[in-house]
């Protein structure tokens, strides 16, 4: 398959992130949007390596395009880290105001 | 040994800052033993000085270099010849009678104002000897703005007195306007010949293009306009007797309102090349000599008759520098001195003898209890007003005789005003010496003769007003002119035809003594009475209200002035500086008001605006070749 599937793919993923980001009021689906951001970087990452594997031949494993597959766990571990410790904050938030909506964050006293 | 010459600015300087530092803890006596004996040491000095330089050359002091840039250099340098040498026994001498008449006139002062009074003259003093003694223009020119200065502050001397900060003002303002040309022909002189020395200046002087002399000169005669008086800056000279009366006499009379003439006197080998300068001169003299005596003759102030008369004495000696007598005019100068300075003390000691009355119409009869400082008046008045034989019957004579070779009507002019000179002077002495006292009984009870500090200046005063001018008798009277004979290594004497001088001579002495017989017999008809309105009507109270030219200034400069200046303030400082400064303020602040509304607290609009600037920043990034490209064809 051409890359350009994968870059439009990817794109799509991307913008559909930011909008939800930029429009929902629900803190868990901005949330989730985030993730689809972060996962179309991801998909990008993958689909270059995919490209440029074996371009080069007689280079090492990792100059030859393996290296971003490898970024990829390294992100989507973060991003779990980053998860837990941001779905922890929206238990908080839940528990104090008792909803999730980021419009009533607009203090940050009380 | 030559240079002694410095001591004479030296003593008054230290007895300015002696009685300036310590005015609060110094005594009356010792504040006007300080202020007197500076000028008499300087006086005596200048008498070494005098008897030193006779016949001799002159020569220059260098003290230290004042101005030193590149190839361009004016030096702190005292000039001393006959003619510098002249003026300091006229400064020094008349200054220590002045000094110590002044310890009496001004008892009445509490000591730290008796001290500051002395230092303010001991400044004065300094800064004339400063005028006369400076080599070159510049220093000159520092010594111009002292006494300027000084005359400010002793005219302005009792200073909780408004109308009295006016006059000072005035007076320093009007002397601005003066010095400005002065300091043009500084400039002027600078940029031509690269030297301000007297020396040089007068070597190089025909190098200059003839459009180079008269507007040096030109200018030069208006910084001698304001200090000295003429038409178009007299008008400080009158009000400038706000000050004490001795002040007026040794400022105002004797010494710093003929700085100008110095000056002329001085730079007469610039005067002579330039016809025009030296026509404007005679004639902006004779028409000062003419105005002031008109307005003089109505006046009803003791102080301000004086003025009048000063004003007009010093117009005949700028009629005299005008028609190339130089010498003259510094004689006359000499001879001025004497009798205006002898009869400004007088009036002072008629205004003290009065509780400070100065109005002639409330005084009268005087010569009963004031008899010292009556008789030296007279002889003061007989002098100014040409008596035979005295020294303003010499000293004027010259000066008509002068006019008369030059021109004709001149002539006839200057005697027209040397008449009126005679008739208000004449006016005077009736009505504040002889007749009635018109005053109140209280006067009349306190009137008493002055203390002997101020009668025996007044004495030496007179004896020099009565002899002062042998020193130049004419030949025709049998006498020799010593004192051209003294100043001619400076100043060349006019040369007059010998066979008529001698007859005009003559006719000179018998029409002055008709004259004056004429004018002697009219006044004392008229003012030695015992009643006198002193209100006048018609042409006499145009004349009394001095031509309304200090109306005249201001309706035409001071009050358009004002008005500019109120334009400025309102208009261009409120609303165009202010409003620009405080403009940038408020918009300032209007701007963050606005720009505050965006820190909403909405995450959202965070997040958009995170957004938009990405875009916008990538969008920039990977078009910035065409960005530049773009901006480079626009400018």
């Amino acid at each position: 398959m051409p890359i350009q599937y994968y870059i439009a793919l990817a794109s799509c993923l991307f913008c559909i992130g930011v909008v939800g980001v930029l429009t929902r009021r629900n803190a868990i689906i901005i949330f989730m949007c985030i993730e689809l951001m972060l996962n179309a970087v991801n998909l990008l990452l993958v689909a270059f390596s995919k490209m440029s594997f074996g371009a080069h031949p007689g280079a090492s494993e990792i100059a030859a395009g393996t290296d971003a597959q490898l970024f990829v766990f390294f992100i989507m571990v973060v991003a779990a880290a980053e998860v837990s410790v941001g779905l922890a904050i929206i238990v908080m938030m839940y528990r104090n105001i008792h909803s999730v909506d980021i419009n009533f964050l607009n203090r940050l006293k009380n | 040994m030559n240079s002694i010459v410095s001591l004479v600015p030296l003593f008054p300087l230290l007895g300015f800052l002696i009685n300036g530092l310590f005015r609060k803890s110094l005594s009356k006596t010792a504040a006007g033993i300080i202020g007197s004996g500076a000028v008499l040491l300087s006086f005596i000095i200048s008498v070494y000085l005098f008897s030193d330089i006779k016949g001799n050359e002159g020569y220059i002091v260098n003290l230290f270099d004042f101005i030193n840039v590149a190839s361009f250099k004016i030096s702190f340098a005292f000039q001393v010849d006959q003619l510098s040498v002249l003026f300091l026994l006229i400064i020094t001498g008349i200054g220590f009678l002045i000094h110590v008449y002044s310890t009496a006139y001004m008892k009445e002062e509490v000591p730290a104002d008796f001290a500051r009074y002395f230092a303010y003259l001991n400044l004065f003093v300094f800064s004339m000897l400063l005028l006369v003694l400076g080599a070159n223009y510049v220093i000159m020119f520092i010594g111009w703005e002292g006494v300027g200065l000084c005359s400010y502050l002793l005219i302005g001397y009792w200073f909780s007195n408004t109308d009295y900060n006016y006059a000072a003002k005035k007076a320093f303002i009007m002397n601005r306007i003066g010095d400005l040309g002065f300091l043009l022909a500084i400039f002027w002189i600078l940029g031509k010949l690269g030297t301000a020395t007297y020396s040089e200046v007068f070597d190089l002087r025909n190098t200059l293009s003839e459009t180079d002399i008269t507007a040096i000169t030109l200018l030069l005669f208006v910084g001698a306009c304001g200090k000295s008086a003429q038409i178009p800056l007299y008008t400080w000279l009158p009000d400038a007797m706000a000050g004490p009366t001795p002040v007026s006499a040794l400022i105002h009379a004797a010494t710093m309102v003929t700085a100008g003439v110095y000056m002329i006197a001085r730079s007469n080998v610039l005067y002579a090349m330039s016809e025009v300068s030296s026509d404007v001169v005679a004639v902006v003299g004779l028409a000062t000599a003419i105005l002031a005596g008109t307005i003089a003759l109505y006046q009803n102030d003791i102080k301000k008759v004086l003025a009048y008369s000063t004003v007009s004495q010093l117009g005949f000696m700028f009629l005299a520098l005008g028609v190339g007598a130089y010498t003259t005019g510094v004689f006359h100068v000499m001879t001025h001195a004497f009798f205006k300075a002898l009869m400004f003390l007088g009036a002072g000691s008629v205004i003290h003898a009065m509780g400070g009355e100065q109005d002639i119409t409330k005084m009268g009869g005087l010569y009963k209890k004031l008899p010292k400082t009556t008789w030296t008046f007279v002889i003061g008045v007989l002098a100014i007003s040409g008596f035979p034989f005295t020294s303003g019957f010499i000293s004027k004579d010259e000066i008509l005789i002068s006019v008369f070779e030059k021109s004709q009507v001149l002539y006839w002019f200057a005697v027209f005003a040397a008449v009126l000179t005679a008739a208000y002077m004449f006016r005077l002495m009736w009505l504040v010496f002889f007749g009635g006292f018109r005053g109140t009984h209280e006067q009349e009870h306190h009137l008493h003769e002055s203390p002997a500090a101020m009668t025996i200046p007044l004495i030496i005063l007179a004896i020099l007003a009565l002899v002062g001018g042998f020193v130049q008798l004419p030949e025709a009277f049998g006498g020799k002119e010593y004192f051209n004979e003294f100043l001619s290594p400076v100043v060349p004497a006019m040369s007059h035809e010998g066979s008529s001088v001698a007859t005009t001579e003559y006719y000179m002495l018998t029409g002055t003594v008709i004259g004056l017989a004429v004018i002697y017999f009219l006044t004392r008809k008229k003012f030695a009475v015992s009643m006198f309105e002193g209100v006048y009507t018609g042409v006499k109270k145009f004349l009394a209200d001095k031509w309304y030219i200090d109306e005249l200034y201001d309706a035409f400069i001071v009050n358009p002035l004002n008005a500019f200046a109120g334009f400025l303030k309102s208009v261009v400082e409120r609303s165009g500086i202010d409003g620009l400064v405080n403009g940038v303020g408020r918009f300032v602040n209007y701007s963050s008001r606005q720009v505050r509304l965006l820190q909403s607290g909405q995450v959202g609009s965070y997040i958009l605006f995170m957004v938009l600037s990405i875009t916008v920043f990538f969008l920039v990034f990977w078009n910035q070749d065409n960005i530049a490209h773009f901006l480079t064809n626009i400018f």
